[in-house]
């Protein structure tokens, strides 16, 4: 318990990750040769910031998401149906897309979690699968299985459009996405959830309401996701529903899972491997789905804890 | 009249293969609150190996006897393997585990036999039966009389042999089943073995009307969990009365409101369960005790 209600004594020392994180993306590019390996960082970058929300929810409040990229999907799909079909700024287009999935997110959640246990699981995994099906079916508007495409994005009257210029600009999201969500694991909402992850009960006990800062942590990994999926209709130009299916929600849990609860640069490294990993494995390309499903069982029996904090504690102890 | 009649019987089969996928769902649960997100992966095991072996000439029954097996190997292996590696792990990791099993068993299924669709003769023919005014294939008695046979086999099971009240005493209260002399670790291998066969058996039955292929699991796996979610979630008879209730929704959404849409209303109707009524329709009521 002492540990809850330490203070922060050296303010900046929680920001030392955020540090290696800035410097990390400020000096890949130079390693990067060509644009191929761009567009695999981009894409990490953008599945990262999907699980450094994911991770609030999953770490810190002990809930399982079946249907994260639903809320992926939905943000990718306003914004290229608001621009496409309405003309909408792409910024503007992006925000619209947030308030929605903010609140769909909100009144699922908010019925739900007063429940104990698994049912989150279950509702986002229902929700998940009704947006795929939706987007697969609205042809008028999404274009079915075949996609749509999508204009770039213009920020400040300027068209982002080299793989360069995406880079910095997904790489400073996903900093602040970071920081963000740091702050939050540090603010009384993060003590109140980690408080609830311990026991729901004493947390409750102590007059925390623990549907209610659930709800919140949902709605906030929802934005994270919605906001990225915007980023990515953009980016890549052209949108199938395949990116709100139940399988790419498996995989952004794979990545949260597999990088470490309870760690946000967990999340950022669980990303890293399961974007990077397909790109290695496309010689074995039938093996693919076996290698991934081991991982997430080996990685869940042997450490549960997940890769990074695995790490850290075999780091610390051989270096004290 | 006739239509509705149609609908009614395409309802129940596809809702009585709901019901066995729901069932495997509930034995699981019931031994050990994981919810088993590969259940429908035993189903793909069931219908694809016998499918393939019928095709290389083998006869459907020793085929279905195989594929069987196979589904058996495939849960007992899981739970073996990774489930009780895992026991102590909170209940998030253990779903984790299984998701991953279904991934895994699903690459599998692509490695050893290949990613088209296959079909099964029907076990008698295809030639169609008129009833009340609808045309049905006789593979939809093979469905319905299997399906029932197993739901009573299953009832004597868990109601008059001492296997089956220890298995229902284990899922009210393990420590106390321990206490009282009963191995339930071994009976939580048996409640896979039972579910991969219960899965396998559904999968054999509905391959000659829907055609069968790698990754056919995951959609009747999800719709099997909502049939087990909407009868409650852990009980026998409500994983039945749920899957047969879905499946009547679905077919008969789908002829009267829209097709396209009929894959969604499983999953609407997963919402709406959670909203309203949480403990499904005849799931257990009672208190949480800390």
């Amino acid at each position: 318990m002492a540990g809850l209600w330490r203070r922060p004594d050296r303010p900046l020392a929680r920001y030392r990750g955020l540090f290696v994180l800035a410097l990390v993306a400020a000096i890949l590019p130079w390693f990067l040769p060509n644009n191929f390996f761009l567009n695999i960082a981009i894409l990490t970058g953008l599945n990262a910031i999907v699980c450094v929300g994911l991770n609030l929810l999953i770490g810190y409040a002990g809930q399982i998401s079946l249907g994260h990229a639903g809320f992926f999907g939905l943000g990718a799909y306003v914004s290229a149906v608001l621009t496409v079909d309405f003309g909408w700024e792409p910024a503007l287009a992006m925000l619209a897309g947030a308030v929605v999935v903010g609140l769909l997110a909100f009144l699922v959640a908010r019925p739900i979690l007063r429940l104990s246990g698994h049912y989150l699981a279950m509702a986002t995994l229902g929700l998940g699968v009704i947006i795929s099906i939706v987007l697969v079916h609205e042809t008028k508007l999404t274009g079915g299985p075949d996609g749509m495409n999508v204009p770039p994005l213009r920020l400040f009257g300027r068209d982002i459009s080299s793989e360069r210029d995406w880079y910095w600009l997904v790489a400073a999201v996903l900093i602040v996405a970071a920081w963000l969500a740091l702050n939050l694991i540090d603010s009384p909402l993060g003590r109140a959830l980690r408080g609830l992850h311990g026991s729901e009960v004493a947390a409750e006990t102590v007059a925390i309401d623990t549907a209610r800062y659930k709800t919140r942590v949902f709605v906030i990994s929802a934005l994270f996701a919605s906001i990225a999926g915007s980023l990515f209709a953009h980016y890549s130009g052209f949108l199938t529903p395949s990116e709100a299916s139940f399988q790419r929600s498996i995989e952004f849990v794979t990545m949260v899972v597999l990088g470490g609860m309870a760690s946000t640069y967990g999340a950022v490294v669980g990303a890293a491997i399961i974007t990077v990993l397909p790109q290695l494995l496309t010689v074995f390309h039938d093996y693919e789905q076996v290698v991934l499903g081991l991982i997430l069982m080996l990685t869940m029996v042997f450490m549960p804890k997940g890769l990074v904090p695995n790490l850290a504690v075999y780091l610390k102890r051989r270096l004290s | 009249m006739a239509e509705f009649v149609q609908f009614v019987f395409s309802g129940i089969t596809v809702g009585a293969i709901y019901a066995l996928v729901g069932l495997g769902f509930s034995i699981i649960y019931n031994a050990s609150q994981v919810i088993n997100f590969a259940q429908g992966e035993f189903v793909m095991i069931g219908g694809l190996t016998t499918a393939m072996l019928a095709q290389g000439g083998v006869p459907v029954p020793i085929a279905a006897a195989i594929a069987i097996a196979a589904a058996v190997v495939a849960g007992v292996a899981l739970e073996k393997l990774a489930v009780e590696q895992a026991r102590d792990a909170p209940v998030v990791t253990l779903i984790i585990i299984t998701i991953g099993a279904s991934i895994f068993l699903r690459g599998l299924a692509q490695i050893v036999f290949d990613r088209n669709y296959h079909a099964l003769a029907g076990f008698s023919g295809e030639a169609p039966i008129h009833l009340a005014g609808a045309t049905i294939v006789p593979q939809t008695l093979w469905v319905l009389g299997t399906t029932a046979a197993l739901v009573l086999a299953l009832a004597w099971f868990f109601g008059r042999t001492l296997l089956g009240k220890a298995i229902l005493a284990t899922s009210y209260n393990p420590l106390a089943a321990q206490l009282a002399g009963i191995g339930t670790r071994s009976l939580l291998l048996l409640s896979f073995g039972l579910s991969a066969a219960l899965g396998a058996i559904g999968g054999i039955l509905i391959a000659p009307i829907s055609l069968t292929s790698y990754d056919v699991g995951v959609l009747l796996g999800l719709k099997g969990f909502s049939a087990a979610v909407l009868g409650g979630l852990g009980s026998s008879l409500g994983a039945v009365a749920g899957g047969l209730l879905l499946g009547l929704i679905e077919a008969l959404g789908a002829g009267y409101i829209s097709s396209s849409y009929k894959d969604a209303i499983a999953f609407v109707i997963i919402l709406l369960v959670l909203f309203f009524m949480p403990r499904g329709l005849l799931g257990r009521r009672g208190t949480e005790r800390v």
